[in-house]
């Protein structure tokens, strides 16, 4: 197994090759097809065979020797709850990604599907990566091939669009880079003999604390990179121009999981390292992510491009994921990593349908469209459900991610405001406005453009490459718990163990030695008792 | 005897400066451009292959009676020149060509320098550092103005003669000023002394702004970018990887082996000069439309990035800049390559960037491959030039140097901005006018392509290497002086 999750990992890169010597477009997409769907296929076992009593421990793990010498960096894979379903939409959204762009890439086939390959061994390895600096070089690893896709087969504005997308990402992983590496030699002299470890089941465990003071600059680092690529209101600016402008497969790739290695990153790192920080910085984190679910919500309703407006319900949506994490109890944290998944297959859907209907009318604009429903009836009702699932209708998944996440920051001790979870829930009833608003408008009503009368319904392609999207869709509606499953044990655990690596650091935290807006900031009184001894020794 | 013995164990740098002067006599006796070509080649061939051998299998020890070393950093450096010098001559004969510039005398030129090169990175002695420098540089500003009908090559040569003039005046007062403090030009018997004093202090100030000078660190960088700029392109990718290295590794050892004892307070002046350096460097690339110019002044910033290892001031800070220094070769006379390649098929002396608008889809290897050198630039991962920036960062954060090494990751942020733009323009952009690039000779791509292959290499499994590289230092004076 372990030598499987290997491949699936590095299968994509291989085809690359393939797709190097392929000698026409034809064979290239085939190839494409075929390595995708091969990494689809041999992902299976990973999660029929998953063990998920022992989810909080990493499965299938591989281990190297030091790869840097005098430095314990390791290469070091394997998959435990949080990662599972995030690599398995992963491997699902290969081969769909690789249909959705068959006949709408027309320049530089090749450079298109390897670019897309090499995606996708790059966010396999994000989610796969259990050593601090392999997640690292993947996590940038991801940025080159998103910067071609955007840069070369994207709209009209696809130059700034990709250099604003690149600039922004690349700023925030290096600062992070520079804490993940002061974290390895504080790690390495307190529990490896001084020697640098980043390897995240040592860093995670009990042992490894850190101090309030670092934990307050560290926090801000990683969390700011993974802000960033959330993106978390108000660092989203760069989100807009990179959806509209990448291509149909570029947009659904961003939208589906790249989008999702920040909220990965927040609970799969922060959390077990700086479960102080976490805390505190909660309140402040849920009022940015609330305002950013209505801001998205309201920005995405006078939006009058189509892909404009999913981008923007994106800002939203993954408002309610960040919500969720920082609820900091098992219900939130729990419904996030399934928004995860929802918003992934949700607004994956909704930028696969936009990409559709633009390919036969070279629009995305409302305006242009009325009264489609009677023309292509089947898109339609594809339409409708990826419409509902973003909403959160029950019986789809989007209402289980958002009612979980929602119950969480009602109950939540961190934030300890209802009024962070009466905010958000107007976020669903506008997530109802803009995005019914907008189906009424494209597919109800009149026709009223003569070119919209000649258009033709989904081919079988698109339809095969939609259907299993809905499938799940629909599946995590009525069955969240064969999804939620796999997590809640290792949930549970990471929240305990986190609670109780704070309360140990606080513990261990010497008033006397930290700067005041420390004290005050995580809100340690000075024993009176102890200050009057010290004292009396001197 | 011990002089033959001596000469054996100092093998590289014989070969080359013999080789130096048959491929004169050569140009001499009127022989073609294509015998002096291969000729050249074959003795480097064999220099590489012997330095090589001595970068695995030789141990450390001292030659002439102390003036020079073999094994260990020397090996090391001896390595790297040899190899550099090695793809620049291949990139060097096409490029000539194709610009019709064909001059032979570029060949004994580039030998002689490599030789001062050698000489340079295997010094144990002031003296033997000031031989080797004063040999590089004098065939540098040769080298650089080696196209005489060009405006700008000899604008480039002058200007690098008078400021290379003027920072040997530094250097020798340097020594001057060291000998009369210490009473030995040896590296060794100077590191020992620990009385400081005016004299010794004044000594070490000049001769630290020599060595700034030849690295181009701010505030003594003014000639790089006019020399770069107008040099012949291989010619600065040459200065800017072998010359850099030889300059780098002696001023390592200088730091090892001479200043162990004042290593806090250079630490202090390395991280202002590393400041300004990264800072000005990227800065001022990021406006350059010209591309020459514009991995001028990225070399600058990669100085900055180098010089945050040396200020770290530790043995890691030492290793992480040897293994840069082997990844900065790697990149930069790839990138440098590719440069050229496009360059003497536009036919243009003027290295535009908006020239380059749709050339990725010409010959795509070339475009491919420059994409992977300007990745590697930018230290993105998987190439040699994240981990080379990786350690010389961690090393900086070891020692502390949190907020330079802040700087240094937002300046290498900056960075990706004009590296991208290049690629902007190969890949994004539509060509105006229609130019067609001829196919690359095989060779030329070959040797671009084991480049980037070894840029990669080195991003996966940097291990190895940097095991060799920490070895060198076991006996370091530094380690042995440090609190």
């Amino acid at each position: 197994m372990e030598t499987l999750l290997n491949i699936t990992i590095y299968l994509p890169l291989l085809g690359v090759l393939g797709i190097l010597a392929a000698k026409s477009d034809e064979a290239i997409r085939w190839i494409a097809l075929a390595v995708t769907s091969v990494t689809f296929a041999i992902s299976l076992p990973l999660i029929f065979n998953f063990d998920v009593a022992g989810s909080h421990i990493a499965q299938y793990v591989t281990e190297t020797d030091s790869l840097v010498y005098g430095l314990d960096i390791k290469y070091i894979v394997g998959l435990d709850g949080l990662s599972l379903l995030l690599f398995m939409l992963t491997t699902l959204f290969g081969p769909i990604v690789v249909l959705s762009a068959w006949t709408s890439v027309k320049k530089h086939v090749g450079g298109f599907f390897a670019m897309l390959m090499l995606l996708q061994t790059g966010s396999l390895g994000v989610f796969a990566s259990l050593d601090l600096v392999v997640f690292y070089v993947f996590f940038e690893l991801t940025l080159i091939p998103m910067y071609f896709l955007i840069g070369i087969w994207g709209g009209a504005d696809r130059i700034k669009a990709t250099i604003k997308f690149f600039l922004y990402t690349l700023v925030g992983s290096l600062i992070m880079l520079v804490a993940l590496v002061y974290v390895g030699y504080n790690a390495g002299a307190m529990i490896n003999d001084g020697v640098f470890i980043t390897d995240w089941r040592v860093l995670s465990g009990m042992d490894y604390q850190i101090g309030l003071v670092e934990q307050t600059w560290l926090f801000s680092a990683f969390a700011l990179a993974f802000f960033i690529k959330v993106p978390l209101f108000p660092f989203h600016t760069w989100l807009p121009y990179a959806h509209t402008e990448a291509p149909t497969a570029g947009s659904v790739v961003l939208a589906a999981i790249m989008l999702k290695m920040g909220t990965y990153g927040l609970i799969r790192f922060c959390l077990p390292l700086f479960p102080n920080a976490m805390v505190e910085f909660a309140p402040f984190i849920a009022l940015l992510a609330v305002i950013g679910i209505v801001y998205g919500a309201l920005v995405a309703m006078v939006q009058k491009d189509v892909k404009k407006l999913v981008a923007y319900s994106s800002v939203s949506h993954l408002g309610f994921v960040v919500l969720g994490l920082f609820a900091l109890n098992s219900i939130g944290v729990q419904g996030a990593i399934i928004q995860m998944i929802n918003h992934g297959l949700s607004t994956g859907a909704l930028f696969l349908i936009v990409g559709m209907i633009y390919d036969r009318r070279h629009s995305r604009m409302i305006e242009d469209f009325g009264g489609i429903t009677g023309i292509m009836p089947v898109f339609a009702v594809f339409f409708l459900l990826a419409t509902f699932a973003s909403i959160g209708l029950p019986g789809l998944n989007g209402f289980v991610g958002e009612f979980l996440i929602l119950m969480g920051a009602f109950t939540s001790e961190t934030i300890d405001n209802i009024w962070f979870a009466i905010f958000a829930t107007t976020g669903v009833i506008l997530a109802a406005i803009y995005m019914l608003w907008m189906f009424r408008r494209v597919m109800f009503g009149p026709v009223i453009k003569e070119e919209n009368k000649k258009l033709t319904d989904l081919n079988a392609r698109e339809i095969g490459l939609l259907i299993p999207v809905m499938i799940f869709i629909i599946w995590i509606g009525i069955r969240p718990t064969h999804f939620t499953q796999f997590s809640e044990h290792q949930v549970t655990v990471l929240l305990e163990q986190a609670e109780e690596k704070r309360a140990n650091v606080l513990e261990a935290a010497n008033p006397t030695e930290l700067p005041g807006w420390a004290s005050r900031f995580y809100d340690i009184t000075p024993n009176i008792a102890e200050f009057s001894k010290e004292d009396t020794n001197e | 005897m011990e002089l033959v013995n001596d000469l054996l164990l100092f093998l590289p740098a014989a070969i080359v400066a013999v080789g130096g002067l048959t491929v004169m006599m050569l140009d001499g006796y009127k022989a073609k451009s294509r015998t002096i070509y291969t000729t050249t080649m074959a003795f480097l061939s064999v220099a590489l292959v012997i330095a090589t051998y001595d970068l695995f299998m030789r141990e450390p020890q001292e030659i002439f009676s102390g003036m020079a070393g073999v094994g260990g950093t020397a090996a090391f450096g001896t390595f790297i020149v040899v190899f550099g010098t090695f793809f620049t001559v291949i990139l060097t004969h096409d490029y000539l060509i194709g610009i019709k510039h064909n001059f032979p005398q570029v060949y004994p030129l580039l030998m002689f320098c490599t030789f001062g090169m050698i000489v340079l990175a295997t010094a144990y002695d002031l003296v033997t550092i000031f031989v080797g420098l004063e040999t590089m540089s004098i065939c540098l500003y040769a080298l650089a103005g080696i196209i005489r009908d060009k405006r700008l090559g000899v604008e480039s040569a002058l200007k690098y003669f008078v400021m290379g003039a003027f920072s040997t005046g530094f250097f020798l007062y340097g020594i001057t000023l060291l000998y009369g403090a210490t009473g030995s030009t040896s590296l060794a018997e100077i590191g020992a002394y620990t009385d400081g004093g005016l004299i010794y202090w004044g000594g070490v100030s000049m001769l630290l702004v020599a060595f700034m000078f030849k690295i181009s660190a701010v505030p003594f960088h003014m000639w790089t970018p006019d020399v770069y700029t107008g040099s012949p392109t291989t010619i600065t990718a040459y200065m800017s990887t072998a010359g850099k290295t030889a300059s780098f590794v002696a001023l390592v050892l200088v730091l090892d082996r001479a200043m162990p004892f004042i290593t806090a307070e250079l630490t202090a002046v390395f991280t202002i000069i590393a400041l300004l350096t990264m800072i000005l460097g990227n800065v001022v690339a990021m406006v350059q439309d010209n591309v020459k110019r514009m991995l001028a002044y990225s070399s600058i910033a990669h100085v900055g990035y180098l010089l945050v290892g040396l200020a770290a001031g530790s043995v890691a800070g030492y290793s992480a800049v040897l293994f840069y220094l082997l990844a900065y070769t790697f990149m930069n006379v790839g990138a440098f390559g590719v440069v050229a390649y496009y360059e003497k098929n536009h036919d243009v002396h003027f290295n535009n960037v908006e020239s380059y608008a749709g050339l990725g889809y010409q010959h795509p290897i070339m475009g491919i491959l420059l994409s992977i050198f300007l990745f590697s630039l930018a230290g993105i991962p998987i190439s040699a030039g994240f981990n080379a920036k990786y350690l010389v960062f961690s090393a900086g954060i070891e020692a502390g140097l949190i907020s330079l090494v802040v700087v240094g990751v937002l300046a290498s942020a900056a960075s990706a901005y004009y590296y991208l733009r290049v690629m902007v323009f190969l890949y994004f952009r539509e060509a105006k006018e229609k130019v067609s690039l001829m196919k690359p000779r095989k060779v030329y791509s070959y040797s671009l392509a084991f480049l980037a292959l070894l840029t990669l290499y080195f991003g996966v499994v940097p291990g190895g290497v940097t095991e060799i590289i920490f070895g060198y230092f076991s006996e370091s004076a530094v380690a042995a002086t440090a609190p």
